[in-house]
């Protein structure tokens, strides 16, 4: 096990290196001069000044030279000075990354919690009026734009209970109900996509697993329904289930990003809409980096976790 | 996918047994029968639907032959008979561009699943086909992709290029590509086992001959519902990117922008934010309910959930 851990932690030096080379030359290979583009055609700009801004950037010097510059000090947690307001980036993100970790992970919550057991029953109930209404579901909730479902959740509240969520961002720690309130409609929002594909996943494996050898030698040798489900059956089904959480990670910070400009919380997906407007490179940059990060992470402790239901795989 | 129906039926139970039906139970040797008697609803609901929208987006405008960028009326006028779903911010027709929104979208989605396409096709190919060092490094580029969450990669990628729709287009095509490039690369590997490749190698045939005449026809059936399913991704993507300003610009009417710049009337005229967002729903539901009948015809052997929507980004 112990073994297998490392060998998972290290597989993802590579990749993070080879997203921060992606995101590197994601800002430099912009059609035009990216210091012109920040000089906003300012025809006073000196040669001079330009020059300034270059340096400023980390933009002088060959293309390995500069990853290598900023590369090792994203390493050290110095991601640079916003363009904007000349605040560390870091300290901008560091802020930001609570909130969208805490929708990331309320909006997971709330997906998975409903999408096992109604995936369990579709499977177990297998054509039956339930079923066919989970599938249908199922595809309606894939098919609804989380940034419209959020839009509708506030039309909704508003007008029947009265009720919008507070305005102003509240650190869980201060306050918490007043925390949950404003994350709990956003947390819906981005939920729902999530939860149709975990249902889906979940009553696909199930249907898969109910029809191997020892879920009938199971029922065969008179264990009840109910456990044979629950505990031969459904362990066995989580594996690819668990999978897709992983991905899922990825699709729910995407549309946080969205949910998160709606309903006015600055979380890093908000930061880096608003960086790429501002044109604001050193923010882009790095606000990538960390979700990239985050969801390597997230996925890396979906294989860890893989490890553990699945003993086998660890064990090779 | 023929061996496989030809299998079912001895590997098939007698019927299902009392949990739940054993994998093959309901695979039947005429699975395309199934479609014709009507019995694959959901697909039948979702050829329906995207045929109605390809209808509208071609002929709507002739239908009801309001500008869409014309100020017709008064503004945020709630739906009326003379604007079935009432006026906008600046009073037009919504209805109008609700229309124009439908044609957005579906060049939004041919182009951008093409993108995909040509991408994905060619990377798989050559990947699983020449296998060894080639794959090896193609396959990194592609897991590398699928290491970036997919919609802030297209956010990034369109917003650098610039906000445009042209752009936001190149952005999503880029995103989905790593998904078809890896269900290419595994179907034409599965391809690549069967005897008759080889026969055909034992004859002599050229790279491009095998290729052309047994792996992609082959490897059509996957490729197809792939397509159908990121029709729906696609589209998807670029209601979000306009949404956000990165796509379709305005006064231009895209279902993203209108509900973008709807937000700011919902007290007025809710109408405003629940139409287009109608409209983006039951387009992409169409293309994921046919995606879903599609996979059960042609291709028993994808499941539910093998290379489409679960691994959707």
């Amino acid at each position: 096990m112990g073994g297998y851990v490392l060998k998972r932690v290290l597989v993802t030096i590579p990749t993070l290196i080879g997203i921060s080379i992606v995101v590197f030359f994601m800002v430099r290979l912009l059609p035009g001069d990216i210091v012109d583009v920040l000089l906003g055609g300012d025809q006073l700009a000196t040669e001079e000044t330009k020059q300034q801004a270059r340096e400023q950037l980390g933009l002088t010097g060959s293309y390995p030279e500069q990853y290598w510059r900023w590369i090792s000090k994203l390493v050290q947690g110095d991601f640079g000075f916003s363009y904007r307001n000349t605040q560390p980036v870091s300290e901008i993100l560091f802020n930001a990354l609570p909130i969208t970790l805490e929708l990331v992970i309320l909006g997971l919550l709330i997906a998975v919690l409903i999408a096992l057991p109604l995936g369990v029953l579709s499977a177990v109930k297998r054509d039956s009026r339930h079923d066919y209404a989970a599938r249908v579901g199922g595809l309606i909730g894939i098919s609804i734009p989380s940034f419209w479902l959020a839009t509708l959740l506030l039309l909704f509240t508003s007008r029947v209970f009265g009720w919008v969520p507070p305005l102003n961002y509240t650190p869980i720690y201060q306050d918490p109900v007043d925390n949950l309130s404003q994350f709990i409609l956003p947390a819906i929002a981005i939920s729902v996509f999530t939860l149709a594909i975990v249902m889906r996943m979940v009553r696909a494996t199930m249907l898969e697993v109910l029809g191997q050898d020892y879920v009938r030698t199971a029922r065969a040798k008179g264990v009840k329904r109910k456990v044979v489900i629950s505990r031969h059956a459904l362990r066995n089904a989580l594996i690819p289930v668990v999978t897709v959480v992983g991905f899922e990670v990825g699709i729910l910070m995407g549309g946080s990003a969205i949910v998160e400009i709606i309903f006015g919380l600055p979380g890093v997906g908000n930061t880096l809409i608003n960086a790429i407007f501002n044109r604001d490179y050193p923010v882009v940059q790095a606000a990538t980096m960390m979700l990239a990060f985050v969801f390597i992470f997230a996925n890396l402790i979906v294989d860890l976790l893989y490890g553990v239901l699945d003993p086998r795989i660890s064990q090779e | 996918m023929s061996q496989r129906d030809f299998e079912a039926p001895v590997l098939a139970p007698e019927g299902p047994t009392e949990l739940g039906a054993n994998q093959w139970g309901y695979v039947s040797a005429s699975r395309a029968g199934r479609f014709a008697k009507w019995k694959n609803p959901i697909g039948i609901a979702g050829a329906i639907i995207v045929g109605f929208n390809v209808f509208v987006a071609l002929f709507g405008k002739y239908l009801w032959t309001l500008d869409p960028d014309e100020l017709v009326g008064t503004r945020l006028q709630y739906p009326s008979w003379a604007h079935p779903m009432g006026t906008d911010e600046l009073g037009r027709d919504t209805l109008a561009r609700i229309l124009h929104g439908s044609q957005v979208s579906l060049q939004v989605g041919l182009i951008s699943v093409s993108i995909a396409l040509v991408l994905g096709l060619s990377i798989g190919l050559t990947s699983g086909f020449f296998g060894g060092k080639v794959d090896g490094l193609l396959m990194r580029v592609v897991d590398l992709m699928f290491a970036l969450p997919g919609l802030v990669l297209a956010i990034v990628i369109a917003g650098m290029l610039g906000p445009t729709r042209r752009n936001a287009m190149i952005a999503i095509g880029i995103i989905i590509a790593p998904a078809f490039a890896r269900v290419v690369r595994g179907a034409v590997l599965e391809v690549m086992g069967f005897p008759f490749v080889e026969s055909a190698r034992a004859l002599g045939s050229s790279h491009a001959r095998i290729m052309a005449r047994h792996v992609i026809p082959n490897i059509a059936a996957p490729v197809i519902v792939l397509v159908t399913v990121y029709l729906s991704t696609a589209i998807l993507s670029e209601a979000a990117l306009s949404f956000l300003g990165l796509g379709t610009q305005p006064p231009e009417a895209s279902w993203g922008g209108m509900l973008s710049s709807a937000r700011s009337y919902i007290e007025i005229n809710p109408w405003l934010s629940i139409f287009p967002g109608l409209a983006i729903m039951f387009v992409v539901l169409g293309f994921n309910f046919l995606g879903d009948g599609l996979r059960d015809i042609l291709d028993p052997r994808l499941g539910p959930h093998v290379g489409g929507i679960s691994e959707k980004k």
